[in-house]
């Protein structure tokens, strides 16, 4: 242990706090618990995990960034580093600042003579924990004594912590809940005599009832929001949280969720309902997207109301089950045979991944066209703090159209968009419609007219350009015009923001344009991006052969803009705002 | 299966749509002609009555059938159905398909909807070869038999449709004749009124690509139409049932393997009915809000 004299005595505004362990320890629940603290103090948070891909759990880790003002991203390095095991430790030291804490398992890691400026504190995790809790413990209980050490570290709100543990083990055995405050008490307690206690600065993010959970949670409850009831789905890394939610909730509010025999027979199931009249619901990740695109495509062309979510990982094929990329965005766009429009959505951040379900049933619903939200690793497994959603605002009653339907009545009218008779919907003159995947005329009887089948790619594309005319304008953060306009998508949103800040300090004139409607884009996008010298497109993807990513090439075929750029990153990890930093500065010294 | 006295009584004059595409002569004609009887007989709402399928001649189906009506993607009428029968419990789902629709490109959903018991009537029309893509080998082409995907002669086994059907746990499986109308229409009958995944294999001759292929079982072409005798026949066992599916050439006729059990859609709106009952005084929003709160 070095007996360095540590950390300035006035209050914490922002700290990042890297546990480092295996995933079976328990570091997850304490990255969860101290979350829940920070959404319920006023205090912002961001979190980000990596999770093995191995069933029986292996090397991860799980870091907190803690905030008393609003926290965009998960901490480029960590201010203090715990370490479990020595492969942790010799891991991510490197991720620790000059001058950061290092906690390590005295059990377990031999500390590293070094050079480098970080204060080392040994404290026995394991057999302190045993030795709180009694005999038969074993490994258990260290993870709950290691947040008593950072509580009584940073001086977090005891009681409150308290109750946050006390309600996450209601209903279990009370020895559990017993020995779980026996191992806390005994963390907090324990004397790290070698550095002042830290005390964090009282949050600043007042608003009422404010939630802290991971994006996969706030995505599916989102779309009961919007009035989606029915689903089907198979379960892959990293959707299959909101499968498993959606199975137990849609039940409660009268619908159903499926699980089905394979990804073919998941987006098959949810057609069916959505045909049957309710708004239908299946999701996947990348590969299962693939496997879902024949019938994303006869949705287009039949003209179904259908939400279809994939939670990107690193591709292609099986590629990194459990890690973060943007690499679907085409995939999303264009997977299909033939021309086959169709709408595509992108959260930005976890409390964003609720209003971009909602706005997807509602495309959906007004547009009767298959939306497909894109989300993402990071996003799906991180947690934020937000303030509660406003029910009376975004809440959203299904229906069920059944009424009867008139002799006029076309299923594919040429100048309208389709609005399906649903099966139990008597018709005037008993003549009832046939939804299909063949080409088709304004009555759905097959047609191989060449003239109708033009007429009828014509109605199926107007429908998303009648959407694009009436999108608004993206969120725009920063400077109108100047040297560089970063234009993101999906959960480099945070990074980004704080680039844009960073470089905005250091005088360089610099906006950012993150975009939520990826497919329609909304209209005049072209005219914002002359406006700057550089358009700079972060993304987790490749650049590809010709030297630019997903978006970056989709904004350049739509705009003929040649200034604009992407800065590609495909290391299965976020952005570090230094990399967004670095790169818009090599782009500005072009 | 209630009647529906207040709408227009169902005749086949009122179900026949569009002049079906089939070749002339084509089996396909007697199971459309024998599905207008079964609804005509059986007066289900006209509105109820949903016609699904896939890809393939017989999967045009619902284009000659005034119903409400689905043509989907090849193989994945089942799954399709499914959504249909378990999101709305108040159709009537029927389900149209070829052999290389069902055992072939859509074999996997063939034994899951069938275990899960969805509720459903779903008609195989058999014809031992791929007619709209013009004579190539399917599962259930017999050995020897020349296609253009096999001019020397199928090679690999066919599978048998009954052992095949038995097995995946189907709660009513029957096998008809498209040559024989009365059969058929008592197949039908039975496998709509059975509550649950009921499925008939109907042999049902393309005469254009696979002329005679079911003659052995057509007493007109000196064949044997042999019926299972069900005052022996233990029709809740699968054993027999699956010793009764050994014979294919041209085997027996009838009533294979029928038994009660729970349907999926059962199961699932009991589990919906309890979990509503629980807060029955509140709304979706309050529940959401209910568990916004344990978020706090």
């Amino acid at each position: 242990m070095t007996s360095a004299q540590a950390t300035p005595p006035e209050a914490l505004r922002n700290a990042v706090i890297r546990l480092a362990g295996y995933s079976q320890d328990g570091i997850q629940s304490i990255g969860a618990f101290l979350a829940q603290l920070a959404g319920s103090t006023a205090q912002d948070v961001m979190t980000h995990m990596t999770i093995p891909s191995t069933i029986s759990g292996g090397p991860s880790i799980y870091q907190v960034h803690l905030g008393s003002g609003k926290v965009l991203h998960p901490g480029d390095e960590a201010d203090t580093l715990v370490a479990f095991y020595q492969d942790s430790y010799d891991n991510h030291l490197k991720s620790l600042r000059d001058g950061g804490i290092c906690f390590y398992d005295s059990d377990k890691v031999e500390e590293l003579k070094m050079e480098r400026d970080i204060i080392h504190i040994g404290v026995p995790f394991t057999s302190a924990a045993i030795e709180a809790i009694g005999g038969s413990a074993k490994d258990r209980g260290k993870n709950i004594f290691v947040l008593g050490v950072l509580c009584s570290v940073y001086k977090l709100d005891r009681e409150k912590l308290a109750e946050i543990i006390g309600r996450k083990f209601r209903g279990k055995p009370e020895d559990i809940l017993r020995n779980a405050m026996l191992a806390f008490d005994a963390g907090f307690a324990w004397p790290v005599h070698d550095i002042d206690h830290m005390p964090f600065a009282p949050g600043e993010n007042e608003e009422a009832n404010r939630l802290s959970t991971d994006g996969n949670t706030m995505l599916g409850l989102g779309l009961i929001a919007g009035g989606c009831r029915f689903g089907a789905g198979y379960p892959i890394t990293p959707w299959t949280s909101i499968m498993e939610m959606l199975r137990s909730e849609l039940p409660k509010y009268g619908g159903m969720f499926i699980q089905a025999e394979d990804e073919l027979a998941a987006v098959s199931i949810a057609i069916g309902a959505a045909y049957s009249g309710h708004l239908a619901i299946t999701g996947s990740s990348g590969p299962g997207l693939s496997l879902k695109s024949e019938a994303i495509g006869y949705a287009c062309m039949a003209e179904i109301p259908l939400i279809v979510v994939n939670v990107q990982r690193g591709g292609p094929s099986t590629g990194l089950p459990t890690s973060v990329e943007q690499s679907d965005l085409m995939q999303a766009i264009y997977g299909s045979h033939g021309d086959a429009p169709r709408v595509v959505l992108a959260p930005r951040d976890v409390e964003d991944c609720f209003h971009t379900a909602i706005e997807a049933c509602r495309i959906a619903r007004e547009y009767s066209t298959p939306v497909i939200i894109l989300s993402d690793q990071a996003i799906a497994t991180r947690i934020e703090a937000f303030p509660e959603p406003d029910l009376e605002k975004y809440w959203k009653e299904p229906t069920l159209d059944l009424s009867e339907r008139g002799a006029d009545f076309k299923p594919y009218p040429l100048d309208k968009i389709t609005r399906h008779a649903p099966p139990g919907s008597p018709t005037s003159e008993a003549k009832y419609p046939v939804v299909t995947g063949l080409e088709h005329d304004e009555w759905g009887h097959p047609s191989s007219n060449p003239l109708n089948h033009e007429a009828m790619s014509g109605k199926r594309r107007e429908k998303l350009i009648k959407l694009a005319n009436s999108l608004p304008s993206p969120d725009f953060f920063g400077d109108e015009q100047g040297d560089l306009l970063f234009v993101g998508w999906g959960s480099t949103y945070g990074p980004i923001k704080e680039a844009t800040e960073q470089l905005r300090a250091a005088g360089h004139k610099v906006g950012s344009l993150h975009l939520r409607h990826i497919h329609p884009l909304r209209n005049g996008l072209g005219d914002i991006f002359h406006r700057f010298t550089h358009v700079l497109i972060p993304e987790m993807n490749d650049p590809g052969i010709y030297g630019n990513g997903q978006l970056a090439t989709l904004l350049r075929s739509v705009t003929c803009n040649p200034n604009i750029q992407s800065l590609n990153k495909i290391q299965c990890i976020t952005f570090r705002v230094k990399e967004i930093v670095d790169g818009a500065l090599k782009t500005l010294s072009l | 299966m209630s009647a529906n006295p207040t709408a227009e009584k169902l005749t086949k004059k009122i179900l026949k749509a569009d002049h079906p595409t089939w070749c002339p002569a084509c089996g396909d004609f007697a199971v459309l002609a024998s599905f207008f009887n079964v609804i005509q007989k059986l007066q289900i709402p006209h509105e109820k009555i949903v016609c699904v399928a896939g890809i393939g001649c017989s999967s045009r189906f619902p284009y000659f059938v005034n119903t409400h009506g689905i043509h989907f993607i090849h193989g994945r009428a089942l799954p399709l159905a499914t959504g249909i029968s378990l999101s709305r419990p108040d159709l009537h789902v029927f389900v149209f398909g070829g052999d290389g629709d069902g055992y072939s490109i859509g074999g996997n959903h063939l034994t899951h909807a069938a275990r899960k018991n969805v509720n459903l009537s779903y008609v195989i029309m058999d014809n031992y070869v791929y007619g709209l893509t013009k004579n190539q080998t399917s599962p259930t082409t017999p050995i020897g038999r020349k296609s253009k995907t096999d001019p020397r002669g199928a090679i690999d086994r066919p599978i048998n449709p009954m052992t095949q059907l038995v097995a995946t746990g189907a709660t009513f499986v029957a096998r008809t004749h498209a040559a024989q109308v009365k059969h058929m229409n008592e197949m039908f009958e039975r496998a709509i009124l059975h509550p649950g995944f009921a499925v008939v294999e109907t042999l049902s001759e393309c005469t254009m690509f696979y002329p005679g292929a079911f003659d052995s079982g057509n007493p007109r072409k000196g064949g044997a139409f042999d019926l299972v005798d069900e005052t022996t026949q233990d029709l809740t066992s699968t054993s027999e049932a699956l010793k009764l599916a050994e014979d294919t050439s041209p085997g027996k006729f009838g009533v294979y393997y029928e038994t009660k059990l729970p349907t999926k859609n059962e199961l699932e709106w009991a589990w919906v009915n309890d979990e509503q009952a629980k807060s029955p005084d509140l709304s979706g929003k309050d529940l959401l809000r209910k568990r916004f709160a344990a978020m706090r």
